[in-house]
């Protein structure tokens, strides 16, 4: 499996998305946000947590309208597979690749911390090594992770069973304890948790290796 | 000429900055104060003379850029 994590000023999950998919046994390749284009044959863009651009206007709206984000989007259209995690997420919303938008935690404070994910749909390649509605314990470390959106575009997640994880406890005030979603096409995945954080045998779970091992299963397969 | 956009959180969506901006009032003893939004002002200088043109320039800045209209509205003043 070919992957591209991409990187902006202030990403700072980006060396550790790399490692997380290198274990798991793809070919990482890291791409700078001025980039124009993605490399050839590519499965999958991972875009990384962080605060890029400083967070300036909001949380991932100068990186969504970047060089290389507008061959994310095209990447996507054409069936691409993307991940999405904390800034990552709130960039993919931004872009309009996935609906809705990330606000200020409701509480008002950065939370750092594990937190359980239920599990709620095994029909995404990023979900498929999970049984549903398990629940896996992975971090969360954000201030904007506060998920909210139109009545109608919620309804739709749920019709179409996108949410792919909810919180067991909600952390952030997110609308129907949303902790991530997929888009129509089941391909790109935005979460708050961090998977890439609970991969290691020295991380505090390691839950998050079905995640890393069913998206490389599924490439294999394609 | 200039331009000022007024960036709102849109009426229904829960602002917990304005609500606890609210509170530390009400604890300096401003029992008055109903209800607080926050939003944010951004000024602009442009090389425009024509305010029509400008207006709808910073229209479509605010719809591609400035503000995310899922969850925010904005208004545009042109001086």
């Amino acid at each position: 499996m070919r992957a591209a994590v991409l990187v902006f000023p202030g990403s700072n999950c980006d060396r550790d998305m790399a490692v997380a998919l290198r274990t798991a046994g793809a070919d990482v390749t890291m791409v700078w946000h001025k980039d124009t284009n993605l490399p050839e044959g590519l499965d999958v863009v991972a875009i990384p947590g962080g605060f890029s651009f400083g967070d300036y206007l909001r949380c991932g709206a100068i990186a969504g309208r970047s060089p290389i984000c507008r061959s994310v989007i095209d990447f996507a259209n054409r069936g691409g597979f993307v991940l999405g995690v904390c800034n990552g997420f709130q960039i993919l919303t931004e872009t309009g690749l996935l609906p809705g938008a990330l606000m200020r935690n409701a509480g008002l404070k950065f939370v750092c911390k594990s937190v359980g994910l239920r599990v709620e749909t095994t029909e995404s390649a990023f979900t498929s090594g999970y049984v549903k509605d398990q629940v896996i314990s992975i971090p969360i470390a954000h201030h904007d992770g506060n998920y909210n959106l139109s009545p109608d575009d919620l309804a739709a997640l749920q019709d179409q069973h996108r949410i792919a994880f909810r919180y067991d406890a909600n952390p952030n005030g997110s609308v129907d304890n949303i902790a991530g979603v997929l888009s129509e096409n089941r391909r790109v995945l935005g979460m708050m948790p961090h998977p890439e954080r609970a991969v290691d045998p020295a991380h505090p779970s390691t839950d998050g290796q079905p995640f890393f091992a069913s998206l490389l299963e599924q490439m294999a397969n394609t | 000429m200039k331009a000022r956009v007024h960036v709102m959180l849109k009426p229904g969506v829960l602002d917990p900055q304005g609500e606890a901006v609210r509170h530390a009032l009400g604890a300096l003893g401003y029992d008055t104060v109903e209800g607080v939004r926050q939003g944010k002002v951004i000024e602009l200088d442009l090389s425009e003379t024509d305010p029509e043109k400008a207006r709808k320039d910073v229209d479509a800045m605010c719809e591609k850029l400035l503000a995310n209209t899922v969850i925010e509205s904005y208004s545009v003043e042109i001086s």
